[in-house]
């Protein structure tokens, strides 16, 4: 008896220090990767001055020394007339609001193309299609820019729109996934009522694909947002065309290092992280979602 | 004695499995070029017989794209076909201009010289003088590729023009009456609604995907450097030269191949398995039972896959500076003088300590996409596993070690491959935190930390040396290519395996 309650007590003990450890593991891990972005917080708010200047490079005390919206004043009213954020802004909604219509139109048809609809050449094109996959965008980008100047659309916003749709029906696998669970007794059900392929995938097949919808749509609207490397390549030295990701990189670093903005551009960064953390984080289970099954189907 | 049986066994039976690899690509190959002649040959004899049973219609198609479809009065169609016949010729046969250079069948000339017009000025005897541009041999080149690809969409067209006359043929002779275009349509969302669904993508595909590789791998077989700018000088085939060069000249690509490669597999290679573990442990830590607030943890590490990572890493970047805010935090607890010098990102004396920042710094990137992945799938395992493992008695630290990781580590070896893939072509990471910095030394551009993604983007952005980004392109290729190849025979081999259990 005494035995058991002694066992009991040190199971007990055993399981509290495990919980314990649990606990300042997670603490210490959130610490490091809340640093860097409590950082880019803190130095947006920062309004430090020396010799009555605002100091607006990077300082080697985190917490600073006055808070204030001066930053933000500067990023709005652009006074060099170099950086108009704004518009920058703008261009970007525009891109990704196209871009996600297009892209998630090209990804669902081809993947419930290949998933549900069997034809001649099916096998050939999924092959294909994993090859092309194999080729990184980023290695075609030179070929890009150089079909976009012969049509004359380099520097603009719709070549950006072009860029991140065009290509999008390659990356079809993970929603293809999802179509393949889709029972086909269902859709032959549908046939036998007498609908037709495309009264199948409008009225039947899309309204149950919800999550991948989201997880598609998601990440299209996202994507010009975060891009750096192609915008920066196709929009060249059209400032007034930048996307916010472009513009802020060029603010830091595109210039002068002595005048470089690290504050401004931190105050422009989190105008830009407010509405796509948000948006991520409500829509973070279709996410998961997603990513597990593409994980899962490779 | 045993033992050394077995291993000789073993040998023997590495060499053989390695033997039958080749036998295999052999035999692959081999078949292939056989259906390629039986495609041809079958191909042949079905339009042949399609000429001479086809109507008198279906004949004249063959000459005049449409002329089948106004024999069985489907107007519209034979209409749409024969524009676009006159369309493709008038092309061809007019070549007009775009940015001064013909696209049409004079295109197909140009791809082979790439431009003869070295361009000038020629001084007149009155005083005048006229300007005769060069001619801009990469448009040459770009506009060939399309010149040729129009020429391929243009005979699959007439084709299916042939096609659908014969079909008409067909349709008579068994007493039905040929399509119309309203039917036509409408079949376009029923029986072939994988035509309609397909096209706009393929086109996206075909103009933003294939043509751009199709024209990037031409452009390794050109001396277009930086020495040939197109529309200033000429430029030539060179065949093989760039590929050679990388072993036998002397110029940056030879000197700095060998060494980027191997970073880059070095880097591909840590930064996909510290994130692959660091993002297993960290979901098991979170999803333990005792560990309460479980959104809140994640929702902590998610913030910095929602955050843009040119936002991320130029905080880490800054972070690090020399003078920067962990400098003066190290500096102030006492572990760096004060005064010294901080230097871990572009400027540190040891390459080494770079690379090992870089990596740890991706750690901080990647592992929240691990984690969240794993999560997910930890709530997927089967609970007829846990339960089965109840029955048989196993106790709970039991079933976590013999059904949970064996369970993530099989469902995430795809993904396993492809994050190793993707680590091979990133970019942000490096672009962002270093550049490619520090410098190798000797003038060459690919520093310490480049990966060949990054040398390709300098040698063609910044250093007009297209045809040497081409080659790198074309490498980093065939590394991914054979990669994927190898693991895709593994998990298939690893599935069949675990079938014979």
């Amino acid at each position: 008896m005494i035995k058991t309650v002694k066992k009991f007590k040190s199971v007990k003990a055993s399981r509290l220090t495990s919980t314990i450890f649990s606990y300042i593991t997670l603490g210490i891990l959130s610490i490091i990767w809340l640093y860097p972005i409590l950082w880019i917080l803190l130095s947006a708010f920062r309004v430090e001055y020396r010799d009555g200047n605002l100091i607006t490079t990077v300082v080697g005390n985190y917490i600073p020394k006055g808070l204030g919206l001066e930053n933000f004043r500067i990023l709005f009213e652009n006074p060099t007339g170099n950086n108009p954020f704004i518009q920058w802004f703008i261009n970007t909604l525009i891109v990704s609001l196209f871009t996600f219509i297009l892209s998630t139109l090209f990804t669902l048809s081809v993947a419930y193309v290949m998933s549900k609809l069997r034809f001649p050449m099916r096998k050939k094109f999924l092959s294909i299609a994993i090859i092309l996959g194999l080729f990184p965008g980023f290695m075609s980008m030179i070929a890009i820019y150089y079909i976009l100047k012969a049509i004359s659309l380099t520097g603009t916003l719709y070549a950006l729109i072009l860029v991140y749709s065009a290509g999008a029906g390659l990356g079809f696998y993970v929603a293809k996934g999802f179509f393949d669970i889709i029972p086909n007794s269902l859709m032959e059900s549908a046939r036998l009522d007498g609908a037709t392929n495309s009264q199948i995938f409008t009225k039947i097949v899309l309204p149950l694909s919800k999550p991948i919808i989201i997880y598609t749509a998601l990440l299209s609207f996202i994507g010009p947002w975060m891009d750096f490397i192609f915008a920066k390549v196709i929009l060249g030295t059209n400032r007034q065309m930048y996307t916010v990701a472009v513009g802020l990189y060029e603010m830091m670093y595109g210039e002068q290092v002595s005048s470089s903005q690290f504050t401004v551009f931190a105050a422009g960064s989190v105008i830009v992280a407010i509405p796509i953390v948000t948006l991520f984080l409500s829509m973070q289970k279709y996410y998961v979602e997603g990513v597990t099954a593409g994980a899962v189907k490779g | 004695m045993e033992h050394t049986e077995d291993r000789k066994n073993k040998k023997t039976s590495v060499i053989s499995r390695f033997l039958s690899f080749f036998q295999k690509i052999g035999n692959k190959i081999l078949k292939f070029f056989i259906n390629l002649y039986k495609f041809f040959k079958n191909g042949f004899k079905k339009f042949y017989a399609r000429f001479m049973d086809g109507s008198i219609g279906t004949k004249l198609s063959h000459l005049v794209m449409g002329a089948g479809n106004f024999y069985h009065k489907q107007f519209i169609k034979g209409f749409i076909y024969l524009a676009l016949q006159f369309g493709f010729f008038f092309l061809m046969i007019t070549s007009p201009m775009v940015n001064n250079t013909p696209i049409g069948f004079k295109s197909l000339g140009n791809l082979i010289t790439l431009g003869t017009e070295e361009g000038g000025i020629i001084f007149n005897p009155d005083f005048t003088f006229e300007i005769i541009p060069t001619d801009n041999s990469m448009l040459m080149l770009l506009f060939g590729v399309v010149v040729i690809g129009i020429i391929a969409v243009y005979i699959v067209a007439h084709n299916s023009s042939i096609k659908s006359s014969y079909k008409a043929d067909l349709d008579k002779r068994n007493n039905k009456k040929p399509t119309n275009f309203k039917q036509d349509i409408k079949s376009l969302l029923d029986d072939r609604f994988h035509v309609a669904l397909l096209t706009p993508a393929m086109i996206g595909i075909l103009v933003f995907t294939i043509l751009p590789t199709i024209f990037m791998i031409l452009i390794a077989f050109t001396n277009s450097d930086k020495e040939h700018v197109p529309g200033q000088q000429l430029i030539d085939w060179v065949g093989f030269l760039n590929f050679s060069n990388i072993f036998s000249g002397t110029g940056e690509i030879s000197r700095r191949f060998l060494p980027v490669l191997s970073w880059t597999l070095v880097w591909a290679f840590f930064a996909t398995f510290t994130n692959y573990i660091g993002g297993i442990l960290l979901a098991l830590l979170i999803n333990k039972k005792e560990v309460k607030f479980k959104k809140i943890w994640r929702t902590v590490f998610v913030i910095t896959i929602a955050l843009p990572q040119f936002v991320t890493l130029l905080a880490m970047r800054s972070l690090l500076m020399n003078q920067g805010p962990v400098h003066q935090m190290l500096m102030n607890i006492g572990i760096l003088a004060e005064g010294s010098t901080f230097e871990i990102l572009q400027f540190a004396a040891d390459p080494l300590t770079t690379r090992i920042a870089v990596i740890l710094i991706n750690v901080w990137i990647g592992v929240p996409f691990t984690m969240l992945m794993t999560s997910g799938i930890l709530m997927n395992v089967p609970s007829e596993l846990y339960e089965a493992a109840q029955i048989d008695g196993a106790t709970k630290r039991q079933a976590f070690f013999n059904i949970t990781i064996p369970y993530i580590v099989f469902v995430t070896t795809p993904y396993l491959i492809t994050s190793f893939i993707g680590n091979i072509t990133s970019f942000n990471v490096i672009f962002l935190l270093t550049g490619g910095l520090p410098r190798a030394g000797g003038g060459a551009i690919a520093g310490e930390t480049d990966l060949l993604v990054t040398w390709l983007y300098k040698l063609t952005i910044e250093q007009n040396d297209y045809n040497l980004g081409s080659v790198i392109a074309i490498l980093t290729f065939i590394i991914t290519a054979s990669a994927t190849l190898i693991s895709y025979r593994r998990s298939k081999s690893f599935k069949e395996e675990d079938a014979f259990q």
